[in-house]
């Protein structure tokens, strides 16, 4: 179909919650049993209470966990929800695949939907991982027939093959989750609703998920997509909505929303401060202060331009004066590859033993270097001469590098995707001849 | 084009295209929903059987004991001490063929009605009918029915029993039970999703239940002009029906067991009724 059409249409959308009132404290004794006898009066309310709204009713105690949320996603899209807790992401999940329903407004959705809020619903450790595969399946959707048909691929996929007919409780978490994962990972609906479910198994087997992601995304499926993890938002999703108090805040291509997101100072930013040095990373010689991502300029940045050089300070405070200390990062790109590592090699303090005091280290990475996404920041620190470990701070920062289409940076005119943690504008040469017919060539000598 | 008129579903059409938020719900649509859902009901029933008498020693072994316990207990209390009327039959065989329907129902109606509360990680996970759970548990509990029946029929022929040719009856009882039990199943289980004393009341009413029904006496002790009142409890019929056909303690209680299915009836669209008004709201309250 050549023609893109609307997967899911959201309309005015709301759902409210009743939060729990509170009880009324009793002061004396006799006001305590009289509210003792009462209770279940008390509690048949509250409990009745939980499904009846009324129009009129003091707000006070209900919340809105959704309001008035519109949207339209088209056939083929794939969009990341984010948003801190309570923002109301995984409500609207459950709103779309019909786990709740909501107060007011309407969903239209086309199309076979599965939607995975966690992975392995309905697993049972008494079965067989063998038995819990036919059982999963059946819970996401699929028949009898396409189970059979995959099984051999869900299985390897999983690499628990060897204990397929083994009860589950005898696996590891980790064997549960890989296996619960390869089933869903083998859904085949036209509408994927995704929420967070990504965030299993081992660091290999997460890469493994990520592909999986990926496959389904370019294979024209529409994914709704819900998690806190930026880098693979960024990664797998070309648009992405925040929400925010239940509405939505923004709605627009993805690296603009992640960006306006790390502004908002709601999830992980540009700067992290430790105002409280009991608290802070660190031993007894120094302790870390703070980690900022600045551009060339000294302002804080979320996302910077991938032709302009960027700043990382490390402020740290030395308690205990002689040492030689090393401060250095390590940059992480969203795959959860290390770029680089970077060693503050500052001539006027390499190899010196540092008086007490707050220092600041910076380090500038230039522009055209890093490729555009998401990258993490380790901050770390040791002494040396005797070594000792201080801290190593992970994922301490995040920032953003937008490539811009513009034409001028290691892109030039290539608009697609571009593999690869760094992007460093090169030299490039062209030697060229113009190729004339060999007759005619020796005709002219 | 060509990959969407070529296109065979094969997940039921209900997953698909859908408004959500619209107001009501049609019991016909409910009902096929349940057919289109046919197979994740099967492997739940599937679970529910394999998992029951997991990693014990007897195993499926409960299910004999289970009626057959109390047999012996009413046997000697009822039988022996209090010399209770049992129409003729040996006590043993005539309180076992109340205790078979009976096991059954009051198995199935205690795990329907606590299975939407055990399965709550399920409703706030994922999408399918919510009648599935406590059906699933009636139906569950057939296989128990089934072994503890054959017992009842080792029993008769140690008694050298001969059945009546109404044994053909057999499955209309057994469906009564079904009926009842899933009818009662399904607005319990409703209703403890929100109000979990449901659990700690049922076992008394399930006792005060099992005495308002001739397991332990046989409906002839019931006064005549009581008796039509009394059947309104579906498994009166279901009892005497399983002692006329099976141990000939007296003419098929065609009334009681007309009763019965009416009543029966009645509880099962009810339940059902109640189902669904509170069905969407399971995953906000549970």
């Amino acid at each position: 179909m050549s023609i893109s059409h609307t997967s899911i249409t959201v309309d005015r959308l709301s759902k409210r919650y009743r939060i729990g009132a509170k009880l009324e404290r009793q002061d004396t004794l006799a006001g305590s049993l009289l509210a003792l006898a009462r209770r279940p009066l008390t509690n048949l309310r509250r409990l009745r209470d939980l499904t009846t709204f009324s129009e009129t009713e003091v707000e006070n105690d209900t919340i809105w966990a959704l309001r008035d949320v519109s949207f339209e996603i088209k056939s083929g899209e794939t969009v990341g929800i984010i948003g801190s807790n309570g923002a109301g992401k995984s409500t609207l999940l459950k709103i779309l695949s019909r786990i709740t329903q909501p107060s007011r407004g309407t969903a239209v959705v086309n199309g076979r939907v599965s939607s995975l809020l966690e992975v392995g619903t309905g697993f049972h450790a008494d079965l067989t991982g063998r038995e819990n595969v036919y059982l999963n399946g059946a819970i996401l959707g699929m028949s009898r027939n396409e189970i059979d048909r995959k099984f051999d691929d869900i299985v390897e996929f999983s690499d628990v093959a060897k204990f397929i007919d083994t009860p589950v409780k005898r696996y590891s978490s980790g064997m549960t989750l890989r296996l619960a994962f390869s089933v869903a990972a083998h859904l085949e609906p036209e509408i994927l609703m995704v929420d967070e479910v990504l965030a299993v198994g081992d660091i290999r087997f997460q890469k493994k998920c990520l592909g999986k992601m990926g496959e389904v995304a370019s294979q024209g499926r529409t994914v709704l997509y819900v998690a806190h993890n930026m880098p693979a938002i960024s990664r797998l999703c070309q648009r992405a909505i925040l929400m925010g108090n239940g509405q939505v805040v923004q709605d627009g291509p993805v690296h603009e929303v992640i960006s306006t997101y790390l502004n908002s100072g709601l999830g992980t930013s540009a700067v992290r401060e430790w105002p409280d040095l009991q608290q802070a990373p660190g031993g007894d010689i120094t302790r870390l202060c703070a980690v900022r991502v600045t551009d060339e300029a000294g302002n804080i940045a979320e996302s910077v331009d991938i032709r302009r050089p960027l700043r990382i300070e490390m402020e740290f405070e030395v308690l205990q004066s002689g040492y030689i200390l090393l401060p250095h990062l390590y940059i992480y790109n969203d795959e959860g590859v290390c770029a680089f590592g970077a060693t503050d090699v500052d001539p006027e303090w390499r190899g010196r033993r540092r008086p007490t005091g707050r220092y600041t280290s910076t380090v500038t990475i230039p522009g055209n270097f890093l490729a555009e996404g998401m990258f993490f920041v380790d901050a770390n620190m040791c002494a040396l001469e005797p070594f000792i470990f201080q801290y190593w701070s992970r994922s301490s920062v995040a920032f953003m590098v937008a490539d811009s289409l513009d034409g001028d940076s290691a892109r030039g005119d290539w608009t697609g995707h571009m593999p690869g943690v760094v992007r460093p504008m090169l030299n490039w040469t062209t030697q060229y001849s113009q190729r004339v017919p060999a007759r005619a060539a020796t005709g002219t000598r | 084009m060509e990959s969407a008129s070529s296109y065979i579903p094969e997940v039921p059409p209900f997953r698909q295209s859908g408004v959500i938020g619209a107001e009501g719900w049609r019991l016909s649509s409910k009902v096929s929903e349940l057919w289109h859902y046919r197979e994740l009901f099967y492997f739940l029933v599937w679970r529910d059987v394999k998992v029951r008498y997991a990693q014990s020693i007897l195993g499926i072994g409960w299910a004999m004991i289970q009626p057959l316990v109390p047999m012996i207990l009413f046997t000697i209390i009822f039988g022996r001490v209090a010399k209770i009327s049992s129409d003729g039959v040996p006590y043993a065989l005539f309180s076992l063929a109340g205790l078979v329907p009976w096991t059954y129902f009051s198995n199935a109606l205690n795990d329907a009605s606590g299975s939407l509360v055990k399965e709550v990680a399920m409703l706030s996970k994922i999408y399918f009918p919510r009648l599935i759970i406590p059906l699933t548990s009636v139906l569950g509990r057939l296989i128990d029915l089934a072994i503890s029946f054959v017992m009842l029929i080792v029993l008769m022929a140690w008694y050298q029993t001969v059945p009546t040719l109404w044994v053909v009856l057999l499955p209309l009882l057994v469906l009564i039970t079904i009926v009842t039990a899933s009818g009662l199943g399904m607005w319990l289980s409703a209703l403890a999703v929100q109000y979990r004393d449901v659990r700690y009341a049922l076992p008394f009413a399930v006792q005060f239940l099992m005495y308002a029904a001739p397991v332990v006496y046989p409906v002839s002790l019931i006064p005549a002009s009581f008796r039509y009142f009394y059947a309104i409890n579906p498994l009166v019929g279901v009892i005497e029906g399983f002692r006329a056909t099976l141990l000939r303690s007296g003419p098929v209680p065609w009334d009681l067991i007309g009763i019965g299915s009416a009543s029966a009836m009645l509880m099962l669209w009810f339940g059902t009724v109640y189902f669904l008004e509170k069905e969407p709201v399971f995953a906000d309250v549970a």
